[in-house]
């Protein structure tokens, strides 16, 4: 029940950020996802479960802005307050949503990271993208995120490629997080790391997310990782939501026969 | 011997004026004029296969056939000099094709191709540069997808060009970009200005000539319109700066023009010469006119 | 409303599809309410759906029917139902929980695990900290355990890590799901002196204790919830 228990916005802010109605993009019968629906307010945490081939994955995408859905709508209320319907908004609306108030952190750190590029200018690059034109202050962005996400920060000049899988998975963060990003999207972010790493990584991911009142939408198929981020869960299965609600209900006392089964599953430590 | 000259004399007049034939010069032409009305912007084109390979000044070769008329005069420079292999031949090749009057000298021209160098003599209004280009897309270090470059054009989502220079001042404590040095133009469009050294860049903003740039493999053409703003990228607390140097040109003693650096002895002594032959060849002469 | 909690015709079911659908009702028709002050003990043997009832009202088992309302912020809010940030706001502000059991959060301090239901409520560090230290040294943890996450600890440290969380703000409505079990004779004392504290306040407690002293310690009222009782009002008075 830890997760749960965490910071919650006031329900003063009765107005959601994020909200995706009837959501649909299918590639066969039960291949993509469908009719979903949800509203994500300021600092909660959705976590999608369900096994591989669910449609986790597509749900991401579409909510993401990268893939249009064949049905349905997903709108966004910017720091501006407006409402922004995301796939009638132009591209150049949606690039800059998506560097500025919102972030993406891939499972594979290569896709999200230039890797040609040293950790400093990984971090500085969404910042230069909104005009920053000076080089100190980009440096001291770099090294101050560098520390937030416990990387030593006289690394700031070496590459990526240098860097442990957890370190930069680390550093992605670093570079969602960088221009204040109110939502961030999330794909199996501690799918391809160690567990020792991985425990250290979603502390790190758990104390920032509350720190900074992120709104997060994290695709896992790992229910521990899901228990301690998430707020509140929807379980996928055969490209539809079979199951929403409160983390901790969820997986104490499941109701859908799928869910029962997926926590059933898995093994206890 | 004689018999081989005449040949090559009616070879010669075989061609079509200036090589290509007057569909490509037009289709050339064309896409010259779009991208002098959107400037900075790269405009694809068919490019033709020309007698000597990628690399060589094949996309500078064909935007110089497209615009030659027979009264131009045109002068060729390789690294500012006129008299390298590469700038004798095309200019050899455009007096046997299109039969035009060729020069050394920069006031006299009015069609130059060049690569890598501006001449240090002002450009006047109605002079042409043509630039060749080896890589006209100055976002592909970072991005390699065409499709992705060209959205971020439409766009004009430019941070990642500070990419670039931030990771120069990282790793050198400058930026060290000293040549192909982005630029943007009319406020808009970034634009790599071809590999002149960034010692060129100012001659671009507000120049009375036009030009033009055409990178043969990769088919594309972009301009810059007379009298357009080009402005080099860098950071407010890293201002864009050009390369000086402490020492004169040997030859005519100058102090304000590109100099290349030349070992002249075992011992590995340096001088420092004009990479401008032309420019260094009057001043010379004036020199001496005046000793005299 | 003087009853900070009002319990009416609250049921659950647990239909296990993995074994061939089989439907266990647990709970059927309870009717209860608690007023400030007052510690409510569930009765009943092993298997009467004590720690369910408990697990229900806080949200985290889903109630197949009837109505469960807590005072939150002023007004009656009802659970049953409510959108998870609802529940997620009364949990914070309303509705505590102690189980026996502590959810270990790799590489959190003792120290942080105790001060978070302060610090999510907005209490600065400081105030925050004093308070922790203060509920840590009356439990008898060790000061050298406190910079060190819990999940190495004995269970009954554990345990006592865990009470100290759920002891760090006051909760108008607190449930407690044997608090006292395993601890020795003085750690259980503070822990029924910390409960005593919490009715004094004028928070309502319902637990379960199976400690015969520790019950009569701090019972107000008994709910019977063995089968032969058949869904009752709360059945007797102390």
């Amino acid at each position: 029940m830890s997760a749960a228990e965490r910071l919650q916005p006031a329900l003063a802010t009765a107005e959601p950020l994020f909200s995706a109605r009837d959501l649909t993009r299918l590639y066969g019968p039960e291949k993509g996802c469908q009719g979903v629906s949800f509203d994500l307010y300021p600092g909660e945490v959705l976590g999608i479960v369900g096994e591989s081939g669910s449609g986790k994955s597509t749900l991401l995408s579409l909510l993401s802005g990268r893939c249009p859905p064949d049905r349905g709508a997903v709108s966004y209320r910017g720091r501006d307050g407006q409402w922004l319907d995301l796939y009638s908004a132009s591209e150049a609306e949606r690039r800059t949503l998506l560097r500025t108030e919102w972030g993406f952190v891939e499972q594979n750190p290569r896709d999200g990271l230039r890797m040609a590029v040293s950790a400093g200018a990984n971090i500085g690059e969404r910042l230069m993208a909104q005009g920053v034109r000076h080089y100190g202050e980009l440096r001291a962005a770099g090294l101050d995120w560098l520390s937030q996400v416990e990387i030593d920060p006289a690394r700031i000049d070496d590459l990526p490629r240098t860097f442990s899988g957890g370190m930069q998975q680390r550093l992605q963060i670093a570079r969602n997080l960088v221009s204040a990003p109110r939502l961030v999207f999330m794909d199996e972010p501690t799918g391809g790391l160690d567990v020792s790493v991985q425990a250290r990584l979603l502390d790190l991911l758990r104390g920032l997310v509350r720190e900074l009142d992120l709104a997060v939408v994290i695709v896992t198929h790992d229910l521990a990782v899901a228990r301690l981020l998430a707020d509140r869960l929807m379980v996928m299965r055969r490209s539809k939501v079979v199951e929403a609600g409160l983390t901790d209900q969820i997986l104490d006392d499941p109701q859908h026969p799928y869910s029962q089964l997926l926590v059933s599953s898995v093994l206890q430590p | 011997m004689n018999l081989s000259t005449a040949s090559g004399a009616r070879e010669a007049s075989a061609y079509n004026f200036a090589y290509l034939d007057e569909q490509t010069k037009r289709m050339i032409r064309r896409g010259l004029l779009k991208a002098i009305s959107i400037p900075g912007y790269q405009v694809p084109f068919g490019g033709r296969e020309m007698p000597l390979p990628y690399g060589w000044g094949t996309g500078g070769m064909q935007l110089t056939a497209a615009i030659l008329g027979a009264d131009d005069v045109l002068k060729v420079i390789d690294q500012g000099a006129d008299d390298t292999t590469n700038a004798v031949s095309i200019r050899r090749f455009f007096a046997r094709t299109a039969g035009v009057a060729t020069t050394e000298r920069t006031v006299e021209a009015s069609v130059i191709q060049t690569r890598h160098r501006i001449p240090e003599t002002p450009l006047s209004a109605g002079q042409i540069m043509v630039y060749q280009v080896p890589i006209p897309e100055p976002l592909r270090f970072i991005e390699p997808s065409e499709q992705e470059t060209r959205t971020m054009h439409a766009l004009e989502d430019y941070g990642v060009m500070h990419v670039k220079l931030y990771e120069d001042i990282a790793t050198f404590g400058h930026i060290a970009t000293a040549y192909a040095y982005p630029v943007t133009v009319d406020e808009r469009y970034v634009m790599d200005p071809s590999p002149i050294p960034k010692f060129d860049n100012p001659k671009l903003d507000m120049s009375p000539a036009l030009m033009l740039f055409g990178a043969g493999r990769e088919k594309r053409l972009y301009a810059v319109p007379p009298f357009t703003k080009v402005i080099s990228l860098d950071f407010e607390d890293h201002p864009f700066a050009v390369q000086q140097w402490e020492e004169c040109c040997a030859f005519c003693g100058s102090s304000e023009s590109f100099l290349d650096e030349l070992i002249v002895d075992d011992a590995g002594s340096k001088r420092y010469v004009c990479s401008d032959t032309d420019y260094c060849r009057q001043r010379t002469e004036r020199l001496e006119e005046n000793l005299q | 409303m003087n009853n900070l909690i009002e319990v009416s015709g609250l049921s659950k079911t647990f239909t296990l599809h993995q074994q061939n659908g089989v439907v266990l009702q647990v709970l059927r028709d309870l009717n209860f309410s608690v007023r400030g002050g007052e510690c409510l003990v569930l009765h009943g043997q092993s298997g009467a759906g004590k720690s369910t009832l408990l697990r229900t009202l806080y949200g985290n088992y889903l109630a197949a029917g009837g109505s469960i309302r807590i005072r939150h912020q002023g007004a009656p809010v009802e659970l049953v139902g409510a959108e998870p940030r609802q529940v997620l706001d009364v949990r914070r502000q309303s509705l505590g929980y102690v189980s026996q059991f502590l959810r270990v959060i790799p590489r959190v301090s003792t120290l942080d695990v105790v001060m978070e239901p302060a610090l999510s409520r907005g209490w600065a560090r400081a105030d925050a900290q004093v308070r922790a230290k203060e509920l840590l040294a009356r439990l008898n943890i060790p000061e050298a355990l406190w910079q060190l996450a819990p999940g190495t600890f004995s269970g009954g440290e554990q345990q006592r890590v865990n009470i100290a969380r759920g002891f760090m703000v006051e909760w108008p409505v607190m449930l407690l799901d044997e608090p006292t079990a395993s601890l020795d004779d003085a750690n259980r004392q503070v822990v029924l002196e910390l409960i005593n504290e919490a009715k004094a306040a004028g928070s309502v407690l319902i637990g379960i204790f199976h400690d015969r002293t520790a019950r009569e310690a701090v019972a107000d009222r008994y709910l019977d919830m063995s089968a032969e009782a058949a869904q009752p009002e709360y059945v007797y008075v102390v």
